[in-house]
């Protein structure tokens, strides 16, 4: 059964690119039609490379010569710094900025040999979780095209789940890498906080974001990180630690002496039956895998929305007081609701008089979750939850839910406030919609991670992309 | 019966002369450069950059809080300081807060008075604006090589009163910031700016008033300093006469300095809660400052104007010598080369120019110090005169008391007005005995 090229995973293509079954050019050329196609209805993409071409005949210069060029596409979220294409991190405010120079992680792509194809759409400041707050319209769901893609990396997860694209680069504040990959039923791979370079992405919370792939497999997103990942001079709060080779680290066939949390408080009284049954499915075939599953209890997460809301929208507030309309060509009037929402909040809980009863305390909170996170990890390789109470909402969902993006993300907002790292799995279906499975460790425990969710996904059934988009 | 005693407090901002900026690779060096020449993604503030903190600007800023006797803070941060100001790249300021780099130090005046300062911490200076009219068009441009150089601020506590202290303090900084070589503080190139904060305390029939609190920004001379703050000391009083109005919560106000007309003028009114909005700044992490860090730079120093005075007129050198040659590295050394001469006499020699340091110190000083007065018979009347005037001594050592024959000897240097040869005198006065 011959695979047609937007069928192959990143690891296959380079398979096909070395074997010469196909030049660089021509998988280019092959999404690129395939964009072309299908990102009218989709709105996935913002922009486009129209040089794309060009630079996968100089990557084929580079085959032909011996070297090893990645020589695939990525698409990349419109919030990291790309010279040569325009990036507006989903706002009018940016619309038309050409960045002077590049983002650390397209920077390493780009070094790989990785062809960037396009941006992708993105809640507006990556501030939501459905990219229907983004200014460029929303980007739909391509199991459902009445239905959110999740965000606010929602682009870049529709992208590879309509296979747009082999892989594509996300950045995570609290879940926006791993919420939309399970909406959109892929895999997303968020690295710990420090591990890959924040310089050249447009800030959303300085503190917290991380950016990551969105892959049509583990195998595909560990490949990507250790690509990425890495200290980066001009980010003071990137790591030092050396990058482990993740992909050739996936070696285990079961999980014997792997211990695993079931975190109690995680399977929120709210959610539907069916997830919380696919959660209880996945636990056990982990366990049948030979990794002993037991159940835990954590802080309730809802703590993590308050301190997660409160941080977030202060550092939103300082961070995006650079756009006030003197540079960049356009004034704050375009800013859009939720901005300011969250900029009007911001700067509010860190006004004089108001900054120890919010900041602070919230400081002192997360805190305690870091450290009630240090406590599990002692005795658990790591812990397993829904990413999301449920499948995809539908379109028009945020309206008039300014805490949407919260709700959402109550399942991945402890961790990101804690720096761990997680990967995302799709882990089954609810009324046809997938249903995304986190395995969350430690800060730095990247090999594990992957490992255990490689394992995980290439044992399981539910890897599946939507059939309106398989030819 | 009125009585009115002036508070001042000053914070001194210098800049670092380091290579590079604080928080990018750009050189620090921008006066007089083309403008927008020296600027990144980080000073620029462009979307997505992230500030690397200079470690040579951390160590300075360290360097002077030692030499100003502060204690340094084992844990440190820089804080977001939030403002607008379209010279402020990013919409904020990465300063020092909660917890500078070091705090709690003291600068002593000559009268043996200290000043205590407050904290001394770092932070990045802004861009420059400049209005001007291009085209037949007023606009405002703005120049962003200054934006992002290491900026040090010095706090002193309200302990000066007066401003003979305030020019005092003002140099010493000065002098220590120049001595430990972290910059070349060059007021005309704004590398060093000075703002007071002045209110007076009036004491009179009534009781004690204190007026409200004038902060004067951007002075950039030490003479400039003294004559703002004597006129705002004089207005403060005037304005206290004729409004009555003291100082509470809201009321500072900030004032500028005109030099042409000698007068201070209002800026804007300072709200009291200027909320700066200050919170950790996340894009760097909280700094360690160990041990054995401050204690290397500890051994850096040098020695300070102070210490040096201190020795020099322990070692016998006048006080007002010692301040100037304190001042002047040639001459420290020139005079400290040579302890076997004597120090007060060289130290003298070299202030007044008898000795010219450049040449050779030892036949200059031994000429200075013979100058020939072995005339015996010149000598001699001295030496009668001293014997005659001092029969009590005298007498002394007729008994036996041999060492009163210093106190004669000295006595015939005075009348000679030290310009006999002692050894001559000593010869004669034995031989007069």
């Amino acid at each position: 059964m011959n695979k047609q090229i937007h069928e192959l995973s990143v690891v296959e293509l380079l398979r096909g690119l070395e074997d010469k079954r196909f030049s660089s050019v021509e998988v280019i050329k092959h999404y690129l039609d395939r964009i072309n196609r299908y990102n009218g209805e989709l709105n996935a993409f913002l922009h486009i490379n129209e040089d794309a071409v060009k630079q996968a005949e100089a990557i084929d210069k580079l085959i032909a010569s011996g070297k090893k060029p990645l020589g695939i596409p990525i698409a990349v979220k419109d919030n990291f710094l790309t010279v040569g294409m325009p990036t507006t991190a989903g706002s009018l405010v940016l619309k038309d900025y050409h960045p002077r120079y590049e983002s650390t992680v397209t920077k390493r792509l780009l070094d790989a040999g990785a062809i960037i194809i396009g941006k992708t759409n993105m809640d507006a400041w990556a501030h939501g979780s459905s990219t229907e707050t983004s200014q460029y319209g929303p980007t739909l769901n391509p199991w459902d095209l009445g239905r959110l893609p999740g965000g606010s990396s929602g682009g870049s997860a529709a992208a590879v789940s309509a296979q747009l694209v082999p892989v594509a680069i996300g950045s995570e504040t609290a879940g926006s890498i791993r919420q939309p990959a399970a909406w959109c039923g892929v895999t997303g791979f968020k690295p710990s906080y420090g591990r890959v370079s924040r310089y050249g992405v447009i800030a959303m919370a300085s503190s917290t974001d991380s950016p990551g792939p969105i892959a049509r497999n583990v195998e595909d997103a560990a490949l990507i990180t250790s690509i990425i990942a890495g200290a980066d001079p001009y980010d003071a709060t990137s790591s030092t630690k050396e990058v482990e080779p993740f992909r050739e680290l996936l070696k285990r066939k079961d999980l014997k002496g792997v211990k695993i949390a079931l975190v109690k408080e995680y399977l929120l009284p709210t959610m539907r039956a069916e997830v919380k049954t696919l959660i209880h499915n996945a636990a056990a075939h982990l366990e049948s895998l030979g990794a002993k599953v037991e159940e835990i209890s954590l802080l309730d997460p809802k703590y993590s929305i308050g301190v997660y809301t409160v941080v977030m929208r202060s550092e939103v507030s300082s961070n995006l007081a650079r756009f006030d309309g003197i540079r960049y060509g356009h004034g704050r009037a375009r800013f859009g609701d939720e901005a300011k929402r969250r900029i009007m909040l911001g700067t509010y809980t860190l006004s004089a008089g108001y900054y120890d009863a919010y900041y602070k305390k919230a400081m002192t909170v997360r805190t305690k979750i870091v450290s009630e996170f240090e406590n599990t990890f002692k005795d658990f390789d790591a812990y397993i939850g829904a990413v999301s109470p449920g499948p995809a909402l539908k379109l028009g969902a945020t309206k008039n839910e300014p805490m949407f993006g919260e709700m959402e993300d109550i399942l991945v907002e402890p961790s990101s406030l804690a720096g761990l790292t997680s990967a995302g799995v799709p882990c089954g279906f609810v009324d046809g919609l997938p249903i995304g499975l986190q395995i969350t460790g430690a800060q730095f425990t990247e090999a594990k991670i992957l490992d255990i969710a490689n394992l995980y996904q290439k044992s399981t059934q539910f890897n599946k992309f939507p059939e309106r988009y398989q030819k | 019966m009125k009585n009115t005693t002036p508070i001042i407090g000053i914070e001194v901002h210098v800049e670092l002369t380091t290579n590079s900026k604080m928080f990018c690779g750009c050189p620090a060096d921008h006066f007089g450069k083309s403008p927008n020449t020296q600027t990144c993604p980080v000073c620029l503030g462009l979307p997505g950059a992230l500030p690397v903190p200079n470690q040579k600007a951390i160590e300075d800023t360290i360097k002077i809080g030692l030499a100003l006797n502060c204690e340094i803070n084992e844990e440190t941060h820089f804080d977001r300081k939030q403002y607008f100001y379209p010279d402020l790249a990013k919409g904020y300021q990465i300063s020092q807060y909660d917890q500078p780099l070091s705090h709690d130090g003291f600068l002593t005046l000559d009268s043996g008075k200290k000043i205590r300062i407050e904290r001394v911490h770092l932070e990045e200076d802004t861009g420059k604006l400049q209005h001007t009219i291009l085209n037949g068009e007023r606009v405002s441009l703005i120049d962003f090589n200054r934006c992002g150089v290491p900026l040090v601020e010095i706090v002193s506590m309200p302990d000066i009163s007066s401003t003979e202290e305030a020019k005092e303090y003002l140099k010493k900084i000065h002098q220590i910031v120049r001595e430990i070589k972290v910059t070349t503080a060059d007021l005309e190139k704004g590398q060093m700016r000075l703002e007071p904060t002045v209110n007076v305390k009036i004491t009179d029939a009534s009781g004690e008033h204190l007026t409200p609190l004038v902060e004067l920004k951007n002075i950039n001379s030490f003479n400039f300093a003294t004559l703002a703050i004597d006129y705002e000391v004089k207005r403060l009083v005037a304005e206290f006469e004729k409004t009555g109005f003291t100082k509470k919560g809201g009321n500072k106000s900030t004032r500028g300095y005109d030099s042409v007309k000698k007068v201070t003028f209002p800026q804007r009114q300072k709200e009291e809660a200027n909320d700066y909005r200050y919170f950790p700044e996340p894009d760097i992490p909280p700094l360690r400052i160990s041990n054995s860090v401050v204690e290397k730079i500890r051994t850096e120093l040098p020695a300070l104007p102070d210490v040096i005075i201190e020795n020099l007129v322990v070692s016998g050198v006048k006080l007002p010598d010692a301040k100037i040659i304190s001042k002047d590295r040639l001459a420290l050394e020139a005079l400290t080369a040579y302890p076997g001469f004597d120090q007060t006499k060289l130290a003298s020699f070299i202030v007044n120019k008898k000795i010219d340091i450049s040449g050779n110190i030892t036949s200059q000083y031994r000429k200075l110090t013979q100058i020939g007065e072995t005339d015996t018979g010149k000598l001699s009347a001295f030496v009668e005169k001293v014997i005659t005037d001092n029969p009590k001594v005298v007498e002394e050592y007729k008994k036996g008391k041999t060492g009163v024959l210093g106190f004669l000897v000295g006595q015939v240097m005075k009348l000679s007005g030290g310009k006999a040869d002692p050894k001559t005198v000593s010869t004669l006065l034995l031989e007069k005995l």
